[in-house]
């Protein structure tokens, strides 16, 4: 049996693992990995230029694959540097691995030099993590957390490593498999509760199904879509889920929640059997439950998470399992019964659907003097047939880049939805792309988000990831500005931001193609020569100044119900409670 | 309503911080916990004393098996039950006092397992009422330090939490 050093078994681990890159950052605690990197040959290592970022791009690699994400970072500084990152891969279930460096054994707990306690601070956002005090642990550990990190609900898990561990040398042996006796991560559904939710949807007269992150995550996109052609069943898509049913499908109403459709929120309002796939009735997505419930409905919950179903809302029918698998067997038994939803009943639900649609609630005003950010985002779908891989941050630019981009499929939309990290997206789009090299990737931005984590425009140049930047620079912390308009009296305290850099020069500094788009006109020819043969090789920074006064509708505010939104002006006034003074709600179909 | 869990827990460094860092993180409330490796040197078990709706029960019940280390959890609640306390205290004993403490400890099953000229430590162990009525019984003045270790329970009859 070969004698390794612990730095060899933590590569060794990785290439066992297939893993095809890792994001890091070098420091003295980790010196002896990156030695032992740098003797390798099977992964490639991206050095980022912190490490806030080289979590995010593995997220993002993670997310826009079926791979694990590898980061690593040295210990003290370089561990509480990723702690962000780890943090928004914990809130979005993202399969990820993240390796720290930790001072040695010996100087543990003795304040000692870029020391700080990994394990306890990662706690709270992470599946779990690992202190590993043994050489002779290292391999198990890796087997394990990549096993933790990808199975059952996905998650971040942290490998803490001793400098001297990494030094240490023992007999290198990677575990076939692993099966720890506490964590038994379901598969399959109980059969009895599908047979309960393929009646439920049998009898519904307004059924409709919301589909979370977790369906693209547990790649049940397939099953997303052929249930809902199989039923003809009206389906929305959270901003997590967005792709799992495409965004031009027919019986896709849109997304829904604080800036959902009137159509998809109303749907939800109003449905009377509703089918969650890995969703979690977020506070963004139905805002207070007792509002939501007010209007009775019948539940069901497919999630792999037990702790998800009944968390804010009660449910009927809960089914713990894979996805996938439970809605494989869902649409198995409503094939084998021919239960469907009475096509009378679909029909009325239909046409109620249809009206709410008809206002069109994402219209806007278009002009010839101010870029509109929502027509830049509806460009970009057009000039790359709704193909590429977006990646956004937080903020109003990545509420648009929500409602305007009709995403196909999944893993094609990624943003930190569960967090809200700004600073997220470049690292991602870097990320994304090296995972997909011959996939148009965008990032979409705003001054303010892009700002966060801009130095990694030099990490792009270095790994030539021509990823397409378009900044919607509005000179305002946008949603912010948003919020301090509609509920602070238009005291638009710290988010207007003075002093902004030339992103031009920026781009151009490091080695990229910078343009500024002042003009609507200039839009569309800047999009087309940007995703044009001739740049295909180059990072290009679109840096549009857009209309400062433009808002995201529509919108619910806090503590307001679904049917409580604050529509746009061409909407405002529209009766938003159809049934209230109509509790008979047999009526409706 | 007051619940008592019962947690097997694999038996590693770090996994009693993940259960209390739980239950703060998502602002659940300990009352008591209890703790000690089982018959089974790689499992510990633990007594956690807690009190929520039953939705927030279910939801407590939910987290702890989340963690990756936890085995099983029960709710001794769900089934009659047995709850043990344990605490030691110490008392003023001198004068009068030292044969009324005497008698006190008899009267409550305490034993007398430290003596001083001026104290007694007594242990007693019961419900935490029986513990609670004890101290209630005692002049206040005459309690010179009180340890209690929280409840540790366990399911009656032929019911029993293992792996």
């Amino acid at each position: 049996m070969e004698h390794l050093s612990g730095a060899e078994i933590v590569t060794r681990c990785l290439q066992e693992e297939g893993v095809e890159f890792v994001f890091g950052y070098p420091g003295g605690a980790v010196l002896e990995i990156y030695d032992a990197i740098f003797r390798q040959e099977k992964f490639k290592h991206v050095l980022v230029r912190h490490e806030q970022a080289a979590v995010h791009a593995a997220d993002a690699y993670s997310r826009s694959s079926d791979q694990v994400g590898v980061a690593l970072v040295t210990s003290g500084p370089g561990a509480t540097n990723a702690l962000t990152g780890i943090a928004t891969a914990y809130m979005d279930s993202i399969p990820m691995v993240v390796i720290s460096g930790q001072v040695g054994t010996s100087a543990i707990g003795l304040d000692a030099f870029q020391e700080v306690d990994m394990v306890g601070c990662s706690r709270p956002i992470v599946k779990h993590n690992f202190l590993v005090k043994d050489v002779r642990d290292l391999a198990t550990a890796f087997k394990k957390a990549f096993y933790i990190a990808k199975t059952g609900r996905p998650g971040p898990v942290v490998i803490d490593i001793p400098k001297d561990v990494t030094i240490n040398k023992c007999a290198f042996e990677y575990p076939e498999s692993v099966s720890i006796r506490s964590y038994n991560p379901p598969s399959k559904g109980h059969p009895g509760q599908i047979k309960k939710a393929a009646q439920l949807l049998a009898e519904a007269k307004r059924p409709y199904i919301y589909v979370g992150g977790g369906a693209v995550q547990g790649g049940a996109g397939a099953q997303v879509t052929e249930l809902v052609r199989l039923l003809g069943v009206p389906c929305t898509n959270t901003l997590m889920g967005l792709g799992a049913l495409d965004g031009t499908d027919p019986n896709f109403v849109g997304m829904l929640g604080m800036h959902g459709t009137y159509e998809a929120n109303l749907a939800m309002q109003y449905c009377d059997v509703l089918i969650a796939i890995g969703a979690r009735f977020d506070d963004r997505v139905i805002s207070v439950p007792n509002q939501f419930l007010s209007n009775p409905k019948r539940i069901v919950h497919i999630d792999v998470d037990p702790s998800s179903i009944a968390k804010r809302v009660k449910v009927d029918v809960p089914i713990v399992g894979d996805v996938k698998h439970v809605l494989t067997d869902l649409i198995a038994v409503l094939k084998e019964g021919n239960q469907r939803p009475h096509p009378d009943a679909l029909a009325n639900w239909w046409k109620q659907i249809n009206e709410w649609r008809k206002p069109d609630c994402l219209l806007y005003t278009p002009s010839t003097e101010l870029i509109k950010p929502q027509a830049v985002v509806q460009k970009l779908w057009e000039i790359t047939n709704g193909e590429a891989i977006v990646t956004s941050d937080v903020g109003q630019h990545q509420m648009w880049a929500a409602q305007y981009y009709k995403f196909r499929r999944p893993k094609q939309w990624i943003n930190s939805g569960g967090l809200g990290t700004m600073g997220f997206g470049l690292p991602a789009a870097m990320g994304a792309q090296l995972a997909n090299p011959d996939a148009q990737v965008a990032c979409i931005t705003g001054e303010g988000s892009i700002q966060m984590n801009i130095q990694e425009l030099s990490t792009c140049k270095q790994y030539h990831t021509p990823v397409k930047v378009l900044s919607l620079n509005n000179r305002y912390l946008g949603m912010v500005r948003q919020w301090q308009e509609f509920f602070y009296g238009t005291r638009y305290s710290e988010s207007y931001m003075d002093a902004l850099p030339d992103f031009v020069k920026i781009a151009e500094a490091y080695g990229h193609v910078g343009f500024k788009i002042e003009n609507p006109a200039d839009v569309e020819p800047v999009l087309k020569e940007a995703f044009s043969p001739a740049l295909k090789e180059r990072l290009v920074f679109m840096d549009f100044r857009t209309d400062p006064s433009e808002n995201v509708f529509p919108m619910i505010q806090n503590g307001k119900g679904l049917n409580q939104m604050d529509l746009p002006p061409h909407m405002r006034g529209l009766q938003q409670v159809p049934f209230e003074n109509n509790r008979d709600y047999g009526n409706l179909c | 309503m007051r619940h008592i869990l019962s947690v097997l827990i694999e038996n590693e460094a770090g996994a009693l911080s993940r259960v209390t860092g739980l239950f703060s993180a998502r602002g659940y409330n300990i009352d008591s916990l209890t703790v000690q490796t089982t018959e089974d040197p790689t499992l510990s078990r633990m007594t956690i004393v807690t009190h929520g709706s039953d939705d927030v029960i279910e939801q407590i019940t939910k987290q702890l098996n989340k963690l990756i280390e936890v085995v099983k959890v029960i709710d001794l609640n769900e089934a009659d039950h047995i709850e043990r306390e344990l605490m030691l205290i110490k008392v003023r004993a001198t004068g009068k006092d030292r044969d009324e403490m005497k008698r006190m400890a008899d009267i409550f099953r305490g034993r007398i397992i430290d003596v001083t000229e001026k104290t007694y430590t007594i242990e007693l162990t019961g419900t935490g009422e029986k513990l609670d009525a004890f101290i209630k019984a005692l002049d206040p003045a005459v309690i010179l330090e009180t340890v209690r270790t929280g409840a540790s329970g366990i399911a009656r009859g032929e019911r029993v939490l293992k792996i």
